[in-house]
């Protein structure tokens, strides 16, 4: 199969900011005393918990499931007790139901935690049961049932799996490390993945700039059948699900419709590795790792966290603070989203914690729009921001979604750009948000 | 440090270092060839021209947002854009009042009429030319060659009063040779004569990325289509008049033309024809001017009907 091209229309050249950490090896995180394991992490129906207050859990241990469609269980990260259950803030200011664990320290690892055996002996319905009830959801930041996304809807097939490694997000460095340090892993992964969906062929997709990631993938891949490492332009946002699909296959996901629609199925790289670890060890879920960076910090790391750590834990981890950091975004500068306080515990979403200081902070005032059309030339949908922007402001969501406000996968790409600073992305996914909401009470 | 002292807002974090006020910087930085050569060809009363137009036009900016009660926003620079782009379009020895009155007219009411940058339908400093033109139609048609320059040409036309290329090839079929043409040794507006002034400050904003080829591209192209067409030499229609100052600085303005792809291919088709339409047969050698203030009256039109097709848009059959 060759590659269409190695890259899509629209889109912009961010600066990386990847200096500080993409040559910092992965670090184990200590222990942390107290977790807090979200009961919503994923994309779906929450969880009810598995257990009460008082009851000792170890690690591995199942807490939370539900027997809704849409739906990840959650594991306890550590040994020890569980102290409380209840809403809990989240990333984004949100409200979660949360079971608080305090550790004993033992780390003594449940009895339900054992290895799967060779992926030879397990069938395609045992490979989606595992992800499932290992908890697996999407670690590119989305969040999605692993499992769910591996079973196409009746009439439909996959024919391509597409790992994805190109975390186009400026300073995030977690799957580049992790393909750098865990090639073998993440290739198994998506073996996994490739029998669990019934496909041939897979690609892995790593933008150029990345030199080291892809060297160690493809020696990785020298021995698996139909897996295909492919280099990428370095753009952002190249590691949106249809923009790579794009790229790799020349096919273009429906307007509405889902990756299955054209066969492809998409998973981030750090979702294989998580895979891969549970079907070698049995151990679900607990751990990922995340991208702490950002000038505020001493020791900006990549860190394998414990689910459930508290973002303040992660910052000592780094070494605390050399400069007043005014500015914590959970995930990338693109898409990340800016919290108040430091007191949230990370979920299975969380790529990367960043802190910005004040000089990197800046709250100009939008300016009126002049039309230069550069969020036009730049939107990788092909969209004019500026039209749904100003519908969208002007409360005429029918119009918004006449242009295609639906379609706009919230890259942020038009912001970036904009140089009257107006907030575009802002106000689309306002005016997505209300469409959806109107067409819902119809 | 304290909780609860980060600025929470909305993604993008980051931002483009590329603003209003950088874009206007460098299209003034891209005019300055051609404002140089301007006072090169035609002395200092050119000089006092520009300054005049810029001058004018930000103060007139300033007082007008004063008066209604706006923020002033001359940071931006685009006023100064506009005064210096309808100087580039006047004659050197217009007098400074003109010009003065010009660019209050663009200012005002090219712009500010509309409520400000962003707002205005049509190109401000065309409409400060328009009017004029309208106005004052002898001052504004009044050339001459640069005093170091003798006329190559027969001795019927004066030195001092004389006409442009365009004029004398159309009024007495004769035709400007091509080397005056690019460096710019001839009759006509202040910025528009030298063609390699004003291709070195395009060639600036389209490294930068603030303009694309799109409209001046489908602009001179057509224009050279329909001269040979015609039967008239098409090197001679790119480099006489005001067409590569109008195609990569006028059609270009961001407010007042089509944002979508085929729409600004359409904007500058119809800036050729235009063009072309009204050189041969029009009363004024105004082609450029006129061409893209009516293809501006269009834009709104033709953003509506040019949407590009969405990425996943299943084409929908009629």
């Amino acid at each position: 199969m060759i590659v269409r091209s190695r890259t899509f229309k629209g889109g912009v050249h961010v600066p990386h900011f990847k200096e500080s950490t993409e040559s910092r090896p992965i670090k184990s995180t200590r222990l942390p005393s107290t977790v807090v394991v979200s009961l919503h992490q994923h994309t779906g129906a929450p969880c009810e918990p598995l257990v009460r207050v008082g009851d000792q859990v170890k690690v591995g241990q199942k807490i939370g499931d539900s027997q809704a469609a849409l739906t990840a269980p959650v594991h306890s990260p550590v040994s020890g007790k569980v102290v409380k259950i209840g809403p809990y803030l989240m990333s984004g200011g949100v409200e979660r139901p949360a079971i608080t664990i305090e550790s004993d320290g033992l780390q003594e690892v449940a009895d339900t935690v054992r290895p799967y055996g060779s992926l030879e002996n397990l069938t395609r319905q045992d490979l989606i049961n595992l992800i499932r009830e290992a908890g697996i959801v999407g670690l590119g930041g989305a969040a999605f049932p692993t499992y769910f996304k591996l079973t196409p809807p009746p009439g439909k097939k996959f024919d391509t799996l597409i790992i994805n490694g190109s975390e186009c997000e400026p300073y995030l460095t977690a799957d580049q490390r992790i393909m750098m340090e865990r090639p073998e892993d993440a290739v198994l992964g998506a073996r996994i993945l490739m029998k669990a969906t019934g496909v041939k062929q897979a690609f892995i997709a790593i933008e150029d700039s990345k030199p080291e990631a892809i060297a160690a993938m493809e020696k990785a891949v020298s021995k698996a059948k139909g897996i295909q490492v492919v280099p990428l332009m370095a753009k952002y946002p190249q590691g949106a699900e249809k923009q790579l699909i794009k790229v790799l296959l020349g096919r273009e996901v429906p307007s509405g419709g889902l990756p299955v629609d054209v066969g492809a199925v998409v998973s981030n790289v750090g979702t294989a590795v998580a895979v891969a670890n549970t079907l070698k060890t049995g151990m679900p879920l607990i751990e990922r790792v995340v991208t702490v960076t950002g000038r505020p910090l001493k020791e900006p790391s990549n860190l394998l966290v414990k689910i459930g750590t508290k973002v303040s834990d992660l910052v000592n981890e780094c070494g605390g603070f050399v400069r007043e950091p005014a500015k914590v975004i959970v995930g990338g500068p693109m898409m990340g989203i800016a919290q108040f306080t430091l007191d949230i515990p990370v979920t299975k979403g969380v790529s990367g914690i960043l802190f910005l200081d004040a000089d990197e902070t800046s709250l100009e005032e939008p300016g009126p729009c002049v039309r230069c059309g550069k969020c036009v030339e730049n939107c990788p949908m092909r969209l004019l921001p500026l039209f749904i922007s100003q519908y969208a402001d002007a409360g005429r969501f029918d119009d918004a979604a006449a242009y295609g406000a639906l379609d706009c996968i919230e890259c942020g790409t038009c912001s970036f750009v904009c140089p009257s600073r107006r907030h575009l992305v802002q106000s689309i996914r306002l005016a997505k948000a209300e469409i959806v909401a109107r067409r819902r009470k119809k | 440090m304290s909780v609860n002292q980060f600025i929470v807002s909305s993604s993008p974090h980051i931002r483009s270092p590329i603003s209003t006020a950088v874009i206007m910087r460098d299209v003034i930085f891209a005019l300055l060839p051609a404002s140089f050569a301007g006072v090169y060809f035609f002395g200092t009363h050119a000089l006092a021209v520009i300054v005049t137009g810029v001058a004018t036009a930000v103060i007139s900016e300033a007082i007008i947002e004063k008066l209604t009660h706006r923020p002033v926003t001359v940071g931006d620079f685009s006023a100064a854009v506009t005064g210096l782009l309808l100087a580039l379009t006047l004659p050197p020895d217009l007098p400074l009042w003109i010009v003065a009155v010009g660019a209050i007219v663009a200012i005002g009411l090219g712009k500010q009429v509309f409520g400000g940058l962003g707002h205005n339908p049509f190109n401000p400093a065309l409409i400060g030319r328009a009017v004029l033109l309208a106005s004052w139609p002898v001052a504004m048609t009044t050339w001459r060659w640069p005093i170091t320059e003798a006329p190559w040409f027969g001795q019927d036309f004066d030195v001092l009063t004389s006409a442009t290329p365009l004029a004398a090839m159309k009024l007495s079929g004769v035709k400007t040779p091509y080397l005056p043409l690019f460096f710019g040794s001839v009759a006509g507006s202040i910025g528009e004569t030298s063609a390699v002034a004003i291709l070195l400050g395009a060639a600036f904003l389209l490294l930068r990325g603030h303009i694309t080829w799109r409209i001046p591209g489908f602009y001179i192209l057509t224009v050279a289509i329909l001269s040979i067409l015609f039967g008239q030499d098409p090197v001679f229609h790119i480099l006489a008049g005001g067409l590569l100052l109008g195609a990569f600085f006028m059609a270009t303005d961001y407010v007042s033309t089509p944002v979508t792809p085929l729409g600004q291919a359409i904007f500058g088709i119809g800036c050729g024809v235009l063009t072309v339409l009204i050189r041969l047969y029009g009363g004024y050698p105004e082609g450029v001017c006129y061409s893209i203030l009516i293809m501006d009256a269009a834009t709104a039109l033709i953003d509506r009907f040019t949407r590009p097709r969405r990425f996943g848009e299943v084409k929908h059959s009629a």
